[in-house]
């Protein structure tokens, strides 16, 4: 049976992954370990001595931070690729794109191959990042499972406008921009280290409106088992809203650039 | 039915008021090399990826393998080989996964892939660098390492964009040399080159394109026949003092009938090139030094434009 030429592409990413994974490891996995442990077990020691506190929804600080920062991983593994990945693939030190668009994959397979790539990617680090937590106490349901579909939304919901954007540009600086002005803020500020009501009104209807809070929240409620259909549905239709925009998007700019 | 592998009509790539082809036509049959020759910018490139479906048609009429590209592109490239002037090899993969990549995309069997890349390997005359990272490779292993990628999925007709460019005389000779055998086992090959030497060597028939438009079309050798003499003989002069081709012209008694003048050389069209040095070294010119050679498609091209080939 032959594989469907969307997922072609996949055979490149994964020879690829294969021969760099190792270094790969230090951002999916470490990165937020590191962060659980300092920010979460250590300085969470502090807060309300451990104990669960009513401002943070009746869990204690570690168990606050821990299925937010499943999100904030899902979002910064999605656009490391979406940027500097996606920015290599179509110039011509690799030329991948190229090679592809001489085969029969056509260019907005290209796309889909590249997307299913950035959730497979976030997939694995969800996995990896879920047991993680686990050892630190922090997962209270198995609903939690279900974070292995959320995390590769939060991701695509990054990555795909990322990616639609990164293939316009001729140069690699704005993707430094993007890293310090819209991945970290958002890091920081949507309810991942603290509860969003503490931020200025302004500010909080900027999270809201952006797709790493919804993640954050959606990710808790399956952390604590504590699921409100209506509003998690509301949040994951968001993130999907956001993704399939994203991904229109990108098949125009692909297009657009690989015609060249 | 003919048996065009290859069909255009009119056929143009405009880049908003810019046309880099402006209105070609031209059919490539199977079993033959085509050439299309030419200086850079004049067009070759825009046509060949337009016959490789990857680049669409602004206007005019293509058929290529006999299926339109505008519709049927994954079609047409499942089953086209194509060499593209830049190597996009993966520089950071072995040589063989290269070939093992590129075949996946075509959605070749794992283990008939493995089985393909073993003779492309040899064909290329690369089975003892098959692990070798193609960083490490020369300029002409990697192309012939990306022509053997292009016959990985077996295609009927190949398309080589400037396939030797930029490669010393002996990785050249050996390019040619896989390139024969490949016509000589029926593979269709359509190349762009602005070597001369190249297309004469190569291809059965060629068009020379200049500024978008082809000019000129035939065999290497009917061409030289239809626009140049039989031979060309060059004069080089000190710089500065080479005389006008029409001081020249009625010096010859005849004998040359035409002349072109390119920085200090003198290139004067005779069928008969000695004779011709004698008469008009004889009757006073003082050339630095002399050569009497066959007239080439460079010659053609000159004639053609008034300007050289290659820059």
């Amino acid at each position: 049976m032959q594989v469907p030429p969307a997922l072609r592409p996949l055979c490149y990413f994964w020879v690829q992954f294969v021969r760099t994974w190792k270094g790969d490891v230090s951002t999916t996995f470490f990165t937020p370990l590191l962060f659980l442990a300092s920010i979460g077990a250590g300085l969470g020691s502090l807060v309300g001595h451990g104990r669960p506190l009513a401002s943070l929804g009746g869990e204690n600080y570690v168990s606050f931070v821990a299925p937010a920062l499943l999100a904030t991983t899902a979002m910064q593994v999605a656009i490391a690729r979406a940027t500097y990945e996606v920015f290599g693939y179509c110039n011509f030190w690799t030329g991948a794109y190229r090679s592809m668009q001489a085969s029969p994959i056509s260019t907005g397979q290209i796309v889909t191959g590249q997307l299913t790539w950035i959730a497979a990617r976030v997939l694995l680090a969800s996995a990896l990042y879920l047991c993680v937590s686990a050892i630190f106490g922090a997962v209270h349901s198995p609903a939690a499972a279900a974070d292995l579909v959320v995390g590769p939304l939060v991701g695509l919901a990054f990555g795909a406008p990322i990616a639609a954007y990164a293939v316009t540009v001729r140069h690699d600086q704005p993707f430094t921009i993007i890293f310090r002005l819209v991945m970290m803020p958002l890091f920081l500020f949507s309810g991942t280290f603290f509860p969003l009501s503490q931020l200025p009104a302004a500010l909080r209807y900027l999270a809201y409106a952006l797709p790493l809070w919804h993640g954050v929240a959606l990710s808790r409620d399956l952390y604590y088992g504590r699921v409100d259909v209506l509003a998690d549905l509301g949040h994951a239709l968001y993130l999907v809203a956001v993704t399939l925009a994203g991904a229109l998007v990108a098949r125009a700019t692909f297009e657009k650039r690989l015609a060249r | 039915m003919s048996d065009a592998l290859v069909s255009a009509r009119g056929l143009e790539k405009r880049f908003g008021d810019f046309a880099a082809v402006a209105g070609v036509d031209f059919e490539v049959y199977r079993g033959e090399a085509f050439g299309f020759l030419g200086p850079n910018g004049a067009g070759k490139s825009s046509t060949m990826r337009m016959v490789g479906a990857t680049s669409g048609r602004s206007a005019g009429e293509l058929t290529v393998l006999g299926l339109d590209p505008a519709d049927r592109g994954p079609e047409i490239r499942a089953r086209l080989g194509v060499v593209p002037q830049e190597d996009n090899l993966d520089l950071e993969l072995s040589v063989a996964d290269n070939l093992f990549v590129y075949g996946r995309y075509f959605g070749i069997g794992r283990k008939e892939l493995r089985q393909r890349i073993e003779g492309l390997l040899e064909f290329a005359r690369l089975s003892e660098r098959a692990g070798d990272r193609v960083d490490n490779l020369s300029g002409g292993l990697k192309r012939r390492l990306t022509i053997a990628r292009a016959l990985v999925n077996e295609p009927q007709l190949i398309l080589l964009d400037e396939p030797t460019t930029g490669l010393d005389p002996q990785a050249r000779h050996l390019l040619w040399d896989r390139l024969y055998s490949l016509k000589h086992e029926g593979v269709t090959l359509v190349l762009t080159t602005h070597y001369m030497e190249e297309a004469e060597q190569l291809c059965d028939r060629l068009v020379v394109m200049d500024k978008g438009t082809i000019i000129a079309q035939g065999s290497p050798r009917e061409l030289v026949e239809r626009y140049v003499t039989r031979e060309v003989l060059e004069f080089r002069f000190r710089p500065g003092e080479a005389p006008g081709t029409q001081t020249v012209l009625p010096l010859s008694n005849g004998l040359v009938t035409r002349a072109e003048g390119v920085a200090d050389r003198l290139l004067l069209y005779t069928d008969e090139g000695d004779k011709a040095a004698e008469t008009l070294i004889s009757s006073g010119l003082s050339p630095l030094s002399h050569l009497v050679r066959r007239a080439s498609l460079e010659d053609v091209f000159l004639t053609l434009t008034g300007r050289a080939l290659t820059d």
